[in-house]
């Protein structure tokens, strides 16, 4: 099985740097460097650097490209400038998730580059090739030869124009600017998965692991992936397999913002049309208990009389906010703010309520 | 390489227990809070609660993920290390010092199935 194991071009950085390394997405990928705690902290209170070359860059043009991009992604491109991004699903017919991922629109007319989830690159890029039919455009799996870091935390401004000899203070928030490092292209922009503000930079894996070095020489913090898990919760982000599948909608997953249902038309529309107007069976939600135990993926969210009506989809004892809380998946006569619910605990069952899922306020410069 | 004490017996889950006559004092190995990384929790039972062989009693949490504790003997506890409540750090600084709970042995030849320091050092790489 490890021999299957796909690895990015920071591989070896992460071995030398003595990172714990495991098995994410199909790639074998650094958990931690030093702890999990300290990583964290690092991308809250300075900046921290995330080797996120396993995640997929697809892109689409030609003439036809807005309206196929349209077509089976739920957010409105319509409404993008070049250079601006937005964040959507594309959705089965049913409105279950293919995929959570980002849309640029390249300075070139008639272009998009389409960011997607590591574990799900090949399944998206044969569900547009399939969706395509009909659509003047061309649609290019470019993953290979793209690399990717992300520079996350509120110093991240500051080491990254430094870094780049870039002046950001111009760049907001989901907003994209292209560059060239060795005669090629790159790009920068302001987006990230933390809760903080901050960088990605794709390029090509050989200036990516130029820019990883000089980064580190900067004093950024390495990060794993232990800790782009913890932070992202806090953040309220969801995690495609964990709140977000081929089973739960963006409806039920509280995204509906993102799903523009006054678009003509996209893949999914009618399925989430008809479950904004009948409702859900489950939604959802974020839960804080008041101990120390963690909940965590798979344990059973209880009523009082021990009745299952729901199940933990991500928790943490969180590192930023010193408290047990949950994303949980409940029958939605459960998910009003407020309501108590419990999680059985191995043994014990802890009493807890429901909360905003976003734990953690955010700190984009937008 | 992990630390392994010569005076201690050690069960295959990488608990380590120090026998005091009837009292089997239980801990866990120095590989398995490296394994775990920083310990943020410690589940323990309460005093006067029974224990079984080989059947869970608590555990540890780490940031991501939990590992159940399992005891290496069976009896009744007789005390809970209540400094790990505020200090779960303990285990990952001092391992074999940090003890998690007491137990009065019901049936002290359990202890012949446990394993040796050479034992386990076989099995703690």
């Amino acid at each position: 099985m490890d021999n299957q194991l796909k690895t990015t071009c920071l591989h070896g950085e992460h071995v030398a740097l003595g990172a714990k390394m495991s098995p994410f997405a199909g790639f074998d990928m650094p958990i931690q460097y030093s702890s999990i705690t300290a990583e964290h902290n690092a991308v809250r209170n300075a900046a921290g650097i995330f080797d996120v070359s396993h995640m997929g860059e697809i892109f689409v043009n030609g003439p036809q490209a807005t309206e196929f991009v349209n077509h089976i992604f739920t957010n409105d491109v319509r409404t993008l400038v070049p250079g601006q991004i937005l964040y959507g699903m594309m959705l089965y017919p049913d409105g279950g998730t293919v995929d959570d991922l980002l849309v640029y629109k390249e300075f070139a007319p008639d272009a998009y580059l389409l960011v997607v989830n590591a574990a799900n690159i090949d399944k998206d890029y044969e569900w547009m090739l399939r969706n395509a039919e009909g659509f003047e455009v061309g649609i290019l799996n470019d993953s290979d030869n793209w690399g990717q870091v992300a520079v996350q935390g509120p110093a991240s401004e500051q080491i990254v124009g430094k870094v780049l000899g870039m002046d950001l203070s111009g760049l907001s928030f989901y907003h994209f600017a292209d560059f060239e490092l060795y005669g090629k292209r790159a790009i920068i922009s302001r987006t990230g998965y933390t809760g903080e503000d901050g960088f990605e930079i794709y390029a090509t894996p050989e200036a990516i692991v130029d820019l990883w070095r000089t980064f580190l020489a900067a004093g950024v913090v390495p990060c794993g992936l232990g800790c782009r898990d913890t932070l992202r919760f806090e953040a309220g982000l969801p995690l495609y397999g964990d709140e977000l599948s081929a089973e739960i909608s963006p409806v039920m997953a509280g995204l509906s913002m993102f799903c523009k249902l006054d678009k003509e038309e996209f893949i999914g529309k009618d399925a989430l049309v008809k479950q904004k107007a009948e409702g859900v069976a489950r939604k959802l939600v974020g839960i804080e208990i008041a101990d120390k135990a963690i909940p965590r993926a798979g344990y059973p969210v209880v009523t009082d009389d021990g009745t299952q009506i729901g199940v933990v989809t991500t928790g943490y004892h969180s590192i930023s906010l010193d408290k047990s809380i949950c994303f949980a998946l409940v029958d939605s006569a459960f998910a009003p703010l407020g309501t108590a619910v419990n999680i059985q605990i191995r043994h014990k069952v802890f009493p807890g309520t429901t909360v905003k899922k976003r734990f953690y306020q955010t700190n984009y410069k937008k | 390489m992990s630390k392994i004490l010569e005076d201690l017996l050690y069960s295959e889950s990488h608990e380590w227990v120090k026998v005091d006559g009837n009292i089997a004092i239980i801990g866990v190995s120095d590989f398995a809070q490296e394994e775990m990384g920083d310990i943020t929790y410690v589940d323990v039972p309460s005093e006067g609660d029974t224990v079984t062989k080989e059947e869970d009693f608590g555990a540890l949490e780490s940031v991501k993920a939990s590992s159940e504790l399992y005891s290496p003997v069976s009896g009744e506890v007789v005390a809970v290390n209540e400094e790990l409540e505020d200090k779960p750090e303990l285990i990952n600084e001092d391992p074999y010092g940090a003890w998690i709970i007491k137990v009065k042995m019901s049936d002290s030849s359990e202890l012949d199935s446990l394993l040796t320091a050479a034992a386990y050092e076989e099995i703690a790489k």
